[in-house]
């Protein structure tokens, strides 16, 4: 049955190479994705588990199976994250008919390459799946990108390739070191690696997803990649395929949580400089696209705290805050810089500038975006209430989770307390791009700017009833990720997990409820 | 039916046609071409019903090897030349150019014929497992080379590759045979199954002193590798490859980079067994292997980045390639119940290599024959002029550049999964993996310049493009195999019997 979200594109390209009209295509497609991700999700709640897992052995030796599945609740939130922003994605941006068949293509193409990518449950095709989306942004920055498209083009190809082969010298080397039988999530998840092999693979994991995810200072390819991308590009790009380095990195940990852990300050190190760094350096952007790139680097760096929490607690068990509050923040961040995206284009495509200096007064011709440009904006910094509050609170919830008040604060608790000062960054920034676009007097750039017509509302609108319905119930999307050791409590014999302290995880971490009774529940 | 009759029967038909081509003044051209691509595919079937040497031809078995490997590198030469064979169709305007009437066909038929020969040579060295006996395959194909490349040698190019071809090759046969002696003086044998027993401190032929002192021996087989470093085009013995691809016919290009380097594999795979075996040569032979495959996969990668000519540019991305693959022989593997062993691992990225390079070649000789130019800056606008091509052209760059979900990232795949599985227990390996990152990364880059020319950039000319019909069979056909096989590989394990 998962099968089906990555048919649907494929079939949708086959038939868009054979001439059917790309837009429709490409339109329909993605909208029958987003049903069927939605249908699968509920149906995988409500247990019915088997019959969506798709396996076709294709090499024997090494054993490789084409597996599809919902492996765990983190993947059906990214199965639902990607199929949510590419219904947006294949709705937002305008092109010219004569690059129609690319864009289109293109956006198929990096959908159906993170969704397989998310769906896997093999560690082959999950490698090779997040690179089906390598050409594609190659040829769409650089035929259609914004600016200094060509140079962009390169250097995101290049640093992606880097990071994608760190990543798979990281994956064979480990498989390696686990002598497990075949390449299956299963086999390998199951298995130990020796400790002295897990320090040089957890690098060899840090440095690929890293790169994939741009940690600090693998970084720079992404803003001016997201800046010249065609806007469904960037939101697919920066909204789901850059979660896959994050995906992959909490998969894998429990492989190898005693190398992760010996690298717990360069970590640490890092996603300062995301937060803090990056921060500084997004303060200072002129230009509305490069800004909300940078933003999106910048915001990485909460979701490698999580990450540090977890390693810093060596499990799930010792921390089980950290991964749900990850995901949801991956989730909530997906969702909201996607919708950023999709509005700075329509920005554009009404004043024909993204200059802040040249921008001004928008509001007053165009309400609507204002509006909602305001909400995915406030979402961003973190306003309660928007999905990214309830994720960015666990976060720094977690980072003090293993913290006994009258000790010593470590690492990881440091780390958050300058973490916190990011949203400080955050606001400034944004606020400040707010008030340059849509207040003041109009400029020459906005005077005949008018609001959105219907069918440019739609994917925003789509995006904000999911910011907002995620934020007041965050339950709907954490209630799909198991208490730690549930998958394998009949493996291996786990101590009890302490009960979280959060009241909301509490009951969201229920697996046996639908997400239906709920939503009853909370109200 | 016995296997070596399968040599046999290439040589004969490669004979035939040759007569025929002499004494027959009706029959054309192209019904030689035709003649020996239909006797090459009839052979292709027998190749899996023919039996090893029986008992009573222990002799010959002390020669010729009949193995899964052997059968493998027996179709992979087979195929080859079949499919540069239906290259040559499309590229014989091009040829005909450079006749003695030019224009005219006349005194082309040796092109059609000669292919066969060097395919009976690679077939052969695919079962060689005596140094004379390889030492003879190995000329066979070298010198049916030295005719293919300067056919056109009445075009400067074609005979200045003609030229240095033949300098080098001569020079690398004088290294072979020198590397042979001091072999044959070391351990009294030509015999590679004896220079293993010789090397191999259980056999009853364990000579313990040549073993504490290798240094003689290994001085040979440096000589014999740098003599297979000119067949499959690995530094330092690679200077020949840029000219000689370039100037050379496109199908005679396309014949060297695939089967002669199959064949030089298959080769130095089985020279390389003893010594990898054997506890006292394992660890400098590994060395002498890595620094080969080291410097080629840096050499052939980092310039292949400012080529702007696609010929010359498929011939330093051969020399990477051959890189690649002597990074999984340096890995030297028996392989176990999960993972393949360097034979296995070395087959399965040739075979590979073989559906993607020949597509690129097809697409070569396509645009030369639509261009005349062999130029990166002739794909200019090929998105608009014929989408199909440049889409095929697309997936097969990806797939050169090892992008997975292509046939070519297996390759790749199974190379690193050697070298670093190996660099548990040689930490010298590591090394080998990170030069190897640098030239995948590079690879990116290079191959994706065509990708842009194809698509960034508008070419002079907007008019569609037309394929002729044999070209474009070949290059759809290629182009869907090298998808297929990236999804579903277990056919090429099946052929190659894992």
């Amino acid at each position: 049955m998962t099968a089906l979200l990555i048919l649907i594109p494929l079939f949708a390209i086959i038939a868009i190479l054979r001439g059917s009209d790309p837009r429709k295509t490409a339109q329909g497609a993605t909208g029958l994705m987003l049903v069927t991700g939605v249908t699968l999700a509920l149906l995988w709640q409500t247990g019915v588990k088997k019959s969506l897992a798709f396996s076709v052995p294709v090499l024997s030796k090494p054993s490789i199976s084409l597996s599809l599945d919902f492996y765990d609740g983190m993947s059906v939130v990214m199965v639902l994250l990607s199929v949510i922003v590419s219904f947006a994605a294949a709705r937002s941006g305008k092109c010219e008919d004569q690059h129609a068949k690319l864009w289109y293509l293109a956006i198929l193409l990096i959908a159906a390459g993170a969704l397989g990518a998310f769906l896997a449950t093999d560690l082959f095709f999950f490698y090779a799946f997040h690179e089906l989306a390598l050409i594609p942004t190659f040829l769409t920055i650089g035929l259609l990108g914004r600016g200094d498209r060509k140079e962009i083009a390169w250097k995101v190809t290049i640093y992606l390739a880097f990071g994608s082969i760190v990543l798979l010298a990281g994956l064979l080397w480990l498989v390696g070191a686990s002598g497990a039988e075949n390449l299956g999530f299963e086999a390998i998840l199951e298995s130990s690696i020796p400790t002295d092999a897990q320090r040089g693979i957890a690098l060899f994991l840090l440095v690929g997803f890293g790169t994939l995810v741009s940690l600090f200072p693998f970084h720079s390819w992404a803003a001016p990649a997201y800046a010249s991308a065609p806007a469904p590009i960037a939101m697919l790009h920066a909204g789901v395929l850059k979660k896959f380095g994050l995906y992959g990195l909490l998969r894998l940990f429990p492989l190898v949580p005693e190398g992760m852990r010996g690298w717990l300050e360069f970590i640490i190190f890092l996603l300062l400089g995301n937060i803090l760094w990056v921060g500084f350096v997004t303060i200072s952007q002129k230009r509305l696209d490069t800004l909300l790139g940078n933003s999106s680097v910048m915001h990485m760096g909460y979701i490698f705290l999580a990450f540090a929490a977890l390693v810093d607690a060596g499990s799930e068990v010792g921390n089980p805050i950290a991964k749900p509050a990850a995901v949801l923040l991956m989730f909530g961040h997906g969702i909201t810089v996607a919708m950023l995206f999709g509005l700075a284009d329509r920005i554009e495509r009404q004043t024909g500038t993204l200059e802040l200096r040249d921008l001004g007064g928008l509001g007053k011709n165009a309400p609507s975006l204002a509006f909602l440009f305001g909400l995915a904006a406030m979402a961003s910094i973190g306003l309660p209430g928007l999905a990214n509050f309830a994720g960015e609170v666990m976060v720094f919830i977690a980072g003090f989770r293993s913290w006994e008040p009258g000790t010593q604060f470590g690492w990881v608790q440091i780390a958050t307390v300058f973490a916190l000062w990011g949203v400080v960054i955050s606001a400034v920034y944004m606020l400040r791009a707010y008030r340059c676009i849509f207040q003041g007097g109009t400029t020459p750039t906005t005077e005949n700017a008018t609001d959105l017509s219907p069918p440019d509302k739609r994917p925003a609108v789509v995006l904000a009833t999911v910011l907002l319905v995620v934020g007041l119930f965050p339950n709907l999307i954490l209630g799909f990720i198991e208490k730690p050791g549930d998958r394998k409590s009949a493996a291996r014999e786990l101590p009890a997990p302490p009960s979280p302290q959060l009241s909301s995880t509490e009951s969201a971490e229920d697996p046996g409820r639908s997400a239906g009774s709920r939503i009853t529940n909370n109200e | 039916m016995p296997a070596y009759w399968l040599e046999v029967l290439v040589v004969l038909l490669g004979l035939f046609l040759l007569f025929l081509e002499a004494f027959s003044t009706s029959a054309s051209k192209e019904l030689i071409r035709r003649l020996a691509i239909g006797g090459l595919i009839l052979l292709l079937l027998p190749l899996y019903f023919a039996e090893p040497p029986s008992a009573k031809n222990a002799e010959l078995a002390r020669f010729y090897v009949f193995d899964s490997y052997a059968i493998f590198f027996k179709f992979l030469a087979l195929l080859t030349t079949i499919l540069v064979l239906f290259m040559a169709y499309d590229y014989r305007k091009v040829l005909n150019r450079f006749t003695v009437d030019p224009g005219t066909e006349h005194g082309t038929g040796e092109y059609y014929a000669l292919p066969v020969f060097a395919c009976a040579g690679m077939m052969w060295m695919a079962s060689a497992r005596d140094l004379v006996s390889i030492f003879v395959a190995l000329e066979l194909v070298t010198i049916t080379f030295y005719i293919l490349v300067a056919f056109m040698r009445r075009q400067v190019g074609s005979l200045e590759a003609g030229v240095k071809y033949l300098i080098l090759g001569a020079l690398s046969t004088a290294f072979l045979v020198y590397g042979i002696a001091w072999i044959y003086g070391t351990t009294q044998t030509t015999e590679l199954a004896r220079i293993a027993a010789v090397l191999d401190p259980q056999s009853a032929l364990y000579n313990a002193q040549l073993a504490a002192n290798p240094t003689a021996l290994l001085f040979g087989l440096a000589l014999i590798l740098l003599a297979l470093a000119f067949k499959v085009g690995a530094v330092p013995m690679h200077l020949w490859i840029p000219d000689v691809y370039q100037g050379a016919p496109t199908p005679t290009t396309a014949f060297l980079s695939v089967g002669s380097k199959a064949a030089g594999f298959i080769v130095a795979l089985r020279i390389l067994d003893p010594f990898f075996a054997s506890p006292a040569t394992h660890e400098q032979t590994t060395m002498i292997v890595l620094t080969l495959a080291g410097l080629t996969i840096l050499v052939g990668n980092l310039a292949a980045i400012p080529q702007t000519n696609f010929k010359r540019l498929l011939a330093y991305s051969s020399i990477a390639h051959a890189g690649f693959v002597l990074l999984a022989v340096a890995a030297w593997s028996t392989g176990d119940q999960n993972t393949l062993n360097t034979y296995q691992a070395v087959s399965f990225y040739l075979g590979t290599y073989l559906l993607i390079t020949l597509g690129a070649f097809f697409v070569l000789v396509v645009i030369r024959g639509a261009e005349d130019s062999d130029e990166i800056s002739a794909f200019e606008g090929l998105g608009r002029r014929n989408p199909l091509l440049a889409l095929c052209t697309t997936v097969l760059l990806a797939a050169l550049a090892g992008l997975p979900l292509t046939a070519g990232f297996f390759g790749k795949f199974f190379a690193f999964q050697l070298a670093i599985q190996s660099a548990a227990t040689s930490k010298i390996l590591w090394w080998g993996v990170g030069l190897g990152f640098v030239g995948v990364a590079a690879g990116f880059y290079y191959y994706l310049k065509v990708v842009r020319s194809m698509y960034w950039r508008a070419g002079p000319s907007a008019e569609a493009l037309v394929i002729p019909p044999i070209s474009r069979c070949a290059i759809i056909s290629l182009t869907l195999a090298t998808l297929v096989l990236g999804v579903w590989p277990q056919p090429v394990l099946w052929l190659i019997g894992g």
